[in-house]
């Protein structure tokens, strides 16, 4: 594990961003654009701030999953990684090169979504902003984990795209959004548990609600840090340095 | 003491992929300084070997010491470059980033991404993104990044495919420098009139060496006029039904 390889990685990676002003537009703009939409199509202040929070999680946490599947996928299939396999590069360097440029990332993209909706839309928290920008940068970095997990099991990104339900989708409807975990029938329930996508919405409902950071906040941020590092850690042994 | 270790030494390779036999009980030494050319048919495991040689292909039997360590040790990570056949690169950066990246990773000095970019002859190109670079191009960047930190050993796979004469000839000219340096080559290609350029010849096929030999020595001793003749004469020995 070397810091300057690391750090020569997310600068790679955001020059690649750079360099791709589509996507850095879709990436800032989309959950913004979600967020005026969902704000009018309620047209009620009371239902916005308990859905609004939810969503703040949930964008980064999908789109993260999405562009470091595909991604990372590109980097498997386009021989680089081979490449960097014959290098002095570490696998905690590739993975952590990108934890800390999409880190980055998802800083700026819950920042611009978050001030839009805090000035604009008229979005009211009752718990610390910092908390929500803590609980929804975890929530990209739970995503981006993820999806460099996700993409080893993908040959093409026809079929890294389709793991963006496979894997997200059930999250989303078991994770409390629709309907309350604890309206659920038990098996449901027990399913929900185990899931990441649970904590985080649960994390963003707290921030929501609660003047202060409480201690089942942090309990939520502990479990999806905790997701993360094992995702992050199942990703680094799906890399390789040898091949058939 | 150093230099009389190889640079390659490689016992009774076998390698199987999918239940299929693709290097068949390999054995050859590669001396410091020297090029050595593999040639041979697409599919007769000349990338195979390679990748043997960088340490990323998972072997079945035999050992691969390059520069005195086990193939893909850790120490051996700085000390050979290696170019694939398809380009591995970031098609999305510019040339002269990718060069920076790499050299960051192998810690080459900062002055070695100039200096390969200008070695392959791409320094008109240094700021163009690598996806609008012709396939030449770009295979000349990918080239760029094996020379990175000056290792000892090169392993490039088919480097001056799609080249122009002139472009070949210039690529030859740096490899014939650079093992004058006391660097190590290790080149394939499909093209017999690139072969006549290196030390010594491997002609491969399905796995096996046909012959070993400077290319001068296999056309005398195959009474063959060039090399295409001599390869050509090769098999036909070895299926046992002489030409």
């Amino acid at each position: 594990m070397s810091l300057s390889i690391t750090l020569a990685t997310t600068r790679r990676i955001l020059a690649q961003l750079r360099h791709d002003h589509r996507t850095l537009a879709l990436l800032i703009g989309v959950p913004s654009l979600l967020m005026i939409l969902l704000r009018y199509v309620f047209d009620q202040p009371v239902l916005f701030d308990r859905i609004g929070p939810l969503l703040l999680g949930l964008f980064p946490f999908v789109i993260m999953f999405v562009v470091t599947s595909v991604g990372t996928l590109r980097e498997r299939t386009g021989g680089t990684l081979e490449r960097l396999m014959t290098m002095p590069t570490g696998k905690l360097d590739l993975l952590l090169g990108y934890a800390l440029a999409f880190g980055l990332l998802s800083l700026a993209q819950v920042g611009v979504v978050l001030l839009i909706s805090l000035t604009w839309l008229g979005l009211d928290l009752s718990g610390p902003v910092w908390s929500l920008v803590l609980v929804a940068v975890l929530d990209a970095l739970l995503g981006m984990a993820l999806g460099l997990f996700a993409s080893a099991f993908a040959r093409t990104e026809f079929q890294a795209v389709q793991f963006m339900p496979a894997f997200v989708l059930p999250q989303v409807l078991l994770c409390g959004l629709f309907i309350p975990r604890d309206g659920m029938a038990t098996w449901l329930r027990v399913i929900s548990d185990v899931l990441p996508l649970s904590y985080a919405v649960d994390g963003m409902q707290r921030v929501s609600r609660e003047a202060s950071f409480s201690s089942s906040l942090l309990w939520d941020v502990v479990v999806i840090a905790a997701f993360t590092l094992g995702a992050l850690a199942l990703g680094a042994a799906t890399l390789r340095r040898r091949t058939a | 003491m150093m230099s009389s270790v190889p640079a390659v030494s490689v016992q009774g390779l076998r390698v199987e992929r999918g239940g299929r036999t693709v290097l068949r009980d390999l054995s050859f030494e590669v001396p410091r300084g020297s090029v050595l050319g593999l040639i041979g048919p697409s599919g007769c495991g000349k990338t195979t070997l390679m990748r043997c040689l960088v340490g990323v292909q998972i072997v079945k039997a035999g050992t691969v010491t390059v520069l005195g360590e086990p193939a893909g040790s850790k120490g051996l990570r700085r000390r050979v470059g290696y170019a694939t056949q398809t380009p591995a690169v970031y098609a999305d950066l510019s040339v002269r980033e990718n060069m920076r990246y790499f050299a960051a990773v192998l810690g080459a000095p900062r002055t070695d991404v100039d200096r390969v970019i200008d070695e392959v002859g791409l320094g008109h190109h240094r700021d163009q993104v690598v996806a609008t670079l012709s396939g030449g191009q770009l295979n000349r960047a990918n080239l760029a990044v094996a020379l990175l930190g000056d290792p000892e050993l090169l392993v490039l796979d088919e480097p001056t495919v799609g080249l122009d004469p002139v472009l070949r000839e210039e690529l030859w000219e740096l490899f014939r420098e650079l093992s004058g340096r006391g660097r190590t080559l290790v080149v394939s290609s499909h093209v017999m009139d690139e072969a006549v350029r290196t030390d010594r010849l491997l002609l491969m096929r399905e796995g096996e060496f046909l012959a070993d030999g400077a290319p001068d020595e296999l056309t005398r001793l195959t009474g063959t006029a060039d090399l295409e003749a001599a390869f050509l004469h090769l098999i036909h020995e070895h299926a046992g039904s002489p030409a």
